[in-house]
C-alpha cells in the first residue's frame, strides 16, 4: 500500500467522478449529429440522475438484499478500480505490485454484483441479460489480461501505477507497434465491456436484443440512478485507461495532466459515437469473434515484445 | 525506434489476421489486396538505394497483387454469384487463435533458422507466419474462392522470404514468379467458375464426388 498519497491525485479522481455522467452524453451527441439529428444535450445524464434520485424505489416481494446491494457494489468497485489509475501521470492514490490483477478483479466484482442483482429478481428477461453479460465478459476478461501483460512487459512495472504512468512515456518510442496494438485491443474492449455498438446498442430498449439494459429492468429510483452512474463511470474508466496508455503524461505539469486525461476521455467518447454511427450491431454469435480478434491483436503485441 | 519496413511487416501480419477473422468474402479479398500493397511497398522500404530493379519489382508487385488479382477475384464473385459468407470448416475464433499461434511459432522458429544476413529481423518471422496462415486459410475454408485467397497468402509469405535475398535474386526470376501467380490465379478463377456452373455452388468438397 502507499505510504502517503498525493492529494492532487485524489483531485484528479474526483474530477473523473464528476465528469463521468457527461461521457455517454458526448457519445450520444456525436452519434446524433453524425446521423443528422439534434440529439439530447450532453449534460442530459446529470438531469436523469437528479430526477431518479428524487424518486422512490419499488422492490419486488421476491427480491432480497442481493438486489439492493447490487448497484452500490457496482459503483464502489468501479471507484476502487479508478483509484488504481495514475491519472496525473505520477502516482495513483492506490497502488501496489500486481494491482493490475486487482483492477481486473474490481471490474469483475462490479459485474458479479450487477449480474446477481439481475438474477435475484427471478425474471427470465434479466436472467437472459445476465447470461449474455457473463458470456461477453468471459471473452473480454482474458483480453484485458493480455493487454495488461503487454503493458507490464513493455514497461517492466507490475503495477498500473508504473505500467500506464511515468514508464509508458519511455516505452512508446521503443515499442510503438506493440502499444498501438494494445490500444486498439483496449478500444474494442471498451466497446464490449460498456455494451456499446457493435456489441450491444445502448439506444435500444427492446428486451430481446439488449445485454446491459435488460439486467437493470427492475431497478428504480436511486438504485437505477446508481446503476446508470455506474455504467457511465465504467465507460469513463475504460476511456481513462485507454488515454493513460496512449498519452504519456509524465512530462506534463501536475495540473495539466488530469485535464489532458479529461480531454482524452472526451475524444474517446467522440470516437465511440463515430463507431456507433458507422456500424450496425453485430449478431450475438459474432461478438466473441470481435473480442477474440482484439485478443489476437494484444497477443501479437506481446509476441513482438518477447522477441 | 521502429523502421518503416518493420511497421509495414507488422501491418502484413494484421492483414493475415483480418483474413482469418472476417466472415465476408469481399473483406478477405480486400485484406489480401491491402497485403499486396504492403508487400509492394516493402522492397522500397528495405532498399538502401533505389535501383531500377527495386522500383520495378515494387511497381510490378503492386499492380499484380494489389490491383489485378483482387479485381479479378471480385469479378469472379460477381460473375459466379457466390454467397458472400466464408463458410469455414474451422470456426472464426479457432482460426484466429490458430493464426495467433502461427505468428508465435513464426517468431519462435525464425531465430533458430540459419538465414544469412537479413536486413530486417522481423522479415523472416513474418514470412513464416504468413505462409502458415495461408496454409490455415487454404485448408480450413470450404469455398474454392477462399482457397485461392489462401494460396495467394501462402505465396505472399514465400515472396516475403524472397525479399531477404533481393540483392542476389535476379530480376527475371522474380518477374517469372509474379507471372506464375498471375497465371495460377487466372486458371483457378476459371476452375472456380466451372465448379460453380457444374454444381451451383463453390463448395470444393463436391469435387470429391466427381466421376466420369
Amino acid at each position: 500500500m502507499t505510504g502517503h498519497t498525493d492529494w492532487r491525485a485524489l483531485v484528479a479522481v474526483a474530477m473523473v467522478l464528476l465528469i463521468a455522467p457527461a461521457i455517454p452524453g458526448i457519445a450520444t451527441k456525436t452519434k446524433s449529429v453524425l446521423t443528422g439529428r439534434r440529439g439530447a444535450p450532453v449534460l442530459q445524464g446529470y438531469r436523469d440522475l437528479a430526477k431518479l434520485v428524487r424518486k422512490g424505489r419499488v422492490y419486488s416481494d421476491v427480491s432480497t438484499w442481493v438486489f439492493r446491494a447490487g448497484p452500490v457494489v457496482v459503483v464502489a468497485s468501479l471507484v476502487l478500480a479508478l483509484l488504481m489509475l495514475p491519472l496525473d501521470g505520477r502516482s495513483a492514490p492506490l497502488h501496489f505490485a500486481g494491482d493490475v490483477v486487482a483492477f481486473a478483479g474490481a471490474l469483475a466484482l462490479g459485474r458479479f454484483a450487477l449480474v446477481l442483482s439481475g438474477l435475484d429478481t427471478g425474471s427470465s428477461f434479466e436472467g437472459m441479460g445476465a447470461s449474455r453479460e457473463v458470456t461477453i465478459a468471459s471473452f473480454a476478461e482474458p483480453v484485458l489480461f493480455l493487454c495488461f501483460a503487454a503493458l507490464v512487459l513493455a514497461t517492466g512495472h507490475l503495477s498500473l501505477n508504473g505500467a500506464v504512468g511515468p514508464a509508458i512515456g519511455a516505452a512508446w518510442p521503443r515499442d510503438t507497434a506493440s502499444l498501438v496494438l494494445v490500444a486498439l485491443a483496449l478500444f474494442v474492449l471498451l466497446l464490449a465491456e460498456n455494451a456499446r455498438v457493435p456489441v450491444d446498442d445502448p439506444a435500444t430498449h427492446l428486451e430481446l436484443t439488449m445485454v446491459h439494459e435488460v439486467i437493470v429492468l427492475d431497478h428504480s429510483g436511486p438504485d437505477l440512478a446508481l446503476v446508470l452512474y455506474g455504467s457511465a463511470l465504467k465507460l469513463t474508466l475504460f476511456a481513462a485507461l485507454l488515454v493513460c496508455v496512449v498519452v504519456p503524461r509524465a512530462a506534463l505539469r501536475a495540473w495539466t495532466a488530469p485535464v489532458a486525461v479529461a480531454a482524452g476521455v472526451a475524444v474517446v467518447a467522440v470516437l465511440v459515437g463515430v463507431v456507433e454511427s458507422a456500424m450496425a450491431r453485430l449478431r450475438l454469435t459474432r461478438v466473441p469473434q470481435l473480442i477474440v480478434g482484439a485478443g489476437a491483436l494484444a497477443l501479437f503485441g506481446i509476441i513482438l515484445l518477447l522477441r | 525506434m521502429q523502421t518503416t519496413a518493420e511497421l509495414l511487416l507488422l501491418l502484413v501480419v494484421l492483414t493475415d489476421l483480418a483474413v482469418l477473422g472476417s466472415s465476408r468474402l469481399r473483406t478477405c479479398i480486400r485484406a489480401v489486396a491491402a497485403q499486396g500493397l504492403l508487400l509492394g511497398l516493402l522492397p522500397v522500404a528495405l532498399a538502401s538505394r533505389y535501383t531500377v530493379h527495386v522500383v520495378a519489382l515494387s511497381a510490378g508487385t503492386v499492380v499484380v497483387k494489389a490491383v489485378v488479382l483482387p479485381l479479378f477475384l471480385l469479378w469472379a464473385i460477381r460473375e459466379a454469384a457466390v454467397r458472400r459468407e466464408v463458410e469455414p470448416l474451422v470456426g472464426y475464433i479457432a482460426s484466429l487463435l490458430l493464426g495467433a499461434a502461427a505468428v508465435a511459432a513464426g517468431f519462435a522458429i525464425a531465430t533458430r533458422l540459419p538465414v544469412p544476413d537479413v536486413a530486417e529481423p522481423v522479415l523472416v518471422p513474418v514470412a513464416l507466419a504468413t505462409v502458415m496462415i495461408g496454409l490455415i486459410v487454404l485448408t480450413t475454408r470450404r469455398k474454392a474462392l477462399t482457397q485461392v485467397v489462401g494460396y495467394l497468402m501462402l505465396e505472399n509469405g514465400i515472396y516475403l522470404f524472397g525479399l531477404t535475398q533481393t540483392e542476389s535474386v535476379p530480376f527475371l526470376l522474380e518477374v517469372g514468379v509474379l507471372l506464375d501467380i498471375f497465371a495460377g490465379v487466372f486458371i483457378m478463377g476459371i476452375v472456380v467458375f466451372h465448379i460453380n456452373r457444374e454444381f451451383d455452388s463453390l463448395d470444393s468438397s463436391h469435387l470429391t464426388e466427381l466421376r466420369d
